[in-house]
């Protein structure tokens, strides 16, 4: 398979970074030399193989679900760009 | 003691216990070494000297008082993975400008707690994506080692590795006596071998993931880059721990893995898959590879030929999940709660300019690769089929160790250190990837691996070997690895910086 300059503006806008006509022209090269490199994996016979969900056979570790932390918002807002009043501030997404 | 950064951990622990010099002297000679070293090597990013001295500091009055820890005033360099509370953490992005944690890293924390003294933060590839040091927003690092020629190719600046290849060189260079690194697809092991240095990549689990910036996180693991056997097992004794804080970490305890050196290799099996014979492969690696076999030999173990038949579909099976799993991991990136802010129009103007100004160009190809396999229509053709082939990948492992063998012997990396900014490399993304193809496939199945250095290639750049493990084998790791070691000395690069 191979992508376009039109899916790869699409993956960009799903990705969330925005691109040029430049940068968008660059990647669809690179991805097709990825794409092209990760292709035989089709070759290989996964009948009856379950894909992997951990490298190391493990029981899902649980704890009480109590509150175990907390009371500290101004650490968590201390390197955010923009705040106010312990609350990130972003651009206005409802008018 | 004329130059104090020339001691191992092991030597500098037993004359800080003897007095023969304070902690405080021991850091102030690192911080000396990396004032006048980092200008020419950019190992690394930030030096926190005040830190290092408060620390070392409160080491000398605990060894004074009798109460020192493991490390007690050891000094290490951390890579810029790792959150360090209060202090410069970026994973060397753009996009995690001015970050400084309010929390510690696990795996640091455990470094303190036994009385380690921190120098600073490490150069690394921009979150940990790279072989060669070089997609670093700080810029690349250069290796310690040249080529042994004479002006001309001998000055050319050589790459460390990557992705921990801060880590790596500071290690060469004598700038700290040990670093901590992670380990995703090689980034421990390859700059390790890039640079004459020991590092090992633990057994998935054994050391908490808490606190280190994820990049891939059912592959990645910390670990230690460190001057040699010994040292790295002082310094993985410490890092690994079960923690609360991330379900994956294993609740087993931690060997005395020191213990493990000197220990006889009768009755270990040792295998050589036939399949890291990859074509191109230069006659000087598959001649160390035969002398690390004779080695081992002579120390008394068997070697046996074994085969891995899903070897050659590792490093593409990677190419899908550690991309997946970054465009997943690095959506947090937002501008919103951390780092760079470009204004926007509306929010996800925001956001889309946000992210095209803060992540490099590698990093941007990684999360469209991730992004691209996980969307509507081709997650079961890429991301369902590589975890199916992970699971075949695993299995050839198990399969061998099953059949007795004790511990895989292989090459650490299919070249030495190459040329900064190499042409062909730049030209093509997939010809990077090929520097992990024989250390990849031990993150896909999760066990541990080693890279010792073994020898000097004909230009007198240093060549690994890597050793693979059982899960939770590294005992054995070490045990081989310092036979290795043994027989083949130590490599240190001609100071020129």
């Amino acid at each position: 398979m191979s992508v376009d300059v039109e899916t790869v503006r699409r993956v960009a806008r799903l990705a969330r970074i925005a691109v040029s006509d430049e940068d968008a022209n660059r990647m669809t090269g690179e991805l097709n030399a990825i794409l092209g490199f990760v292709e035989q994996l089709g070759e290989v016979d996964v009948t009856g193989v379950e894909p992997m969900t951990s490298v190391i056979p493990m029981a899902m570790k649980k704890r009480q679900d109590g509150v175990t932390d907390g009371n500290k918002a101004a650490d968590i807002v201390a390197n955010a760009p923009a705040t106010d009043e312990n609350f990130f501030l972003v651009p206005k997404v409802v008018e | 003691m004329s130059d104090l950064t020339a001691l191992t951990i092991a030597e500098a622990r037993k004359a800080l216990r003897d007095k023969k010099f304070t902690a405080v002297e021991l850091a102030d000679a690192y911080l000396a070494a990396i004032d006048r070293a980092n200008p020419q090597l950019n190992a690394y990013v930030k030096v926190t000297h005040d830190k290092a001295r408060a620390m070392a500091k409160a080491s000398d009055a605990r060894l004074a008082a009798g109460e020192g820890g493991a490390l007690e005033g050891i000094p290490i360099g951390i890579k810029d993975l790792f959150a360090t509370e209060g202090v410069h953490t970026q994973a060397c992005s753009h996009i995690l400008d001015g970050f400084e944690p309010r929390y510690e890293s696990t795996v640091t924390a455990n470094l303190w707690a036994d009385g380690a003294v921190m120098l600073g933060k490490l150069n690394m590839d921009e979150f940990a994506m790279g072989s060669s040091n070089e997609t670093s927003y700080y810029g690349p690092v250069i290796n310690p080692w040249r080529r042994a020629k004479a002006g001309g190719q001998g000055n050319m600046q050589l790459v460390p590795g990557g992705s921990s290849g801060g880590s790596a060189a500071a290690v060469a260079a004598m700038l700290c006596a040990g670093a901590t690194a992670t380990d995703t697809g090689g980034s421990i092991r390859q700059p390790a071998a890039f640079t004459g240095t020991v590092g090992i990549k633990p057994t998935y689990g054994r050391c908490s993931r808490w606190g280190t910036v994820a990049f891939a996180s059912s592959l990645d693991q910390a670990g230690p880059i460190a001057r040699d056997v010994r040292d790295a097992a002082i310094l993985l004794k410490s890092m690994a721990s079960v923690d609360a804080k991330d379900t994956t970490s294993v609740d087993r305890p931690v060997p005395d893995y020191e213990a493990a050196l000197g220990r006889s290799l009768k009755g270990i099996r040792v295998g050589i898959p036939k399949e890291y014979r990859v074509e191109g492969m230069p006659q000087e690696i598959e001649a160390l590879w035969q002398q690390g076999v004779a080695w081992l030999k002579d120390a008394g173990a068997e070697v046996v030929d074994v085969s891995l038949p899903h070897t050659k579909y590792a490093l593409p099976a990677y190419y899908i999940v550690a991309p997946a799993e970054a465009s997943s991991n690095l959506a947090r990136y937002d501008g919103v709660r951390y780092g760079l802010r470009l204004p926007g129009k509306d929010i996800v103007d925001m956001y889309e300019k946000t992210r095209a100004a803060g992540f490099g160009r590698e990093v941007k190809r990684r999360i469209m690769i991730g992004t691209y396999v996980l969307s509507a229509g081709y997650y079961d053709a890429y991301y369902i089929q590589a975890q199916k082939v992970r699971t075949l990948i695993k299995r050839d492992f198990e399969q061998v160790f099953d059949a007795g063998v004790d511990v895989i012997l292989t090459p650490a990396t299919p070249s030495a250190a190459f040329g900064v900014a190499d042409q062909d490399m730049a030209a093509d993304p997939v010809k990077m990837y090929l520097n992990d193809i024989f250390t990849v496939t031990v993150n896909m199945a999760g066990l541990p691996g080693i890279a010792v250095p073994a020898g000097l290639d004909g230009q007198g750049l240093p060549l690994g070997l890597q050793l693979i493990g059982r899960p939770f084998d590294e005992e054995t790791l070490f045990q081989a690895g310092h036979v290795i070691e043994q027989a083949a000395g130590r490599f240190t690069p001609q100071a020129w910086w």
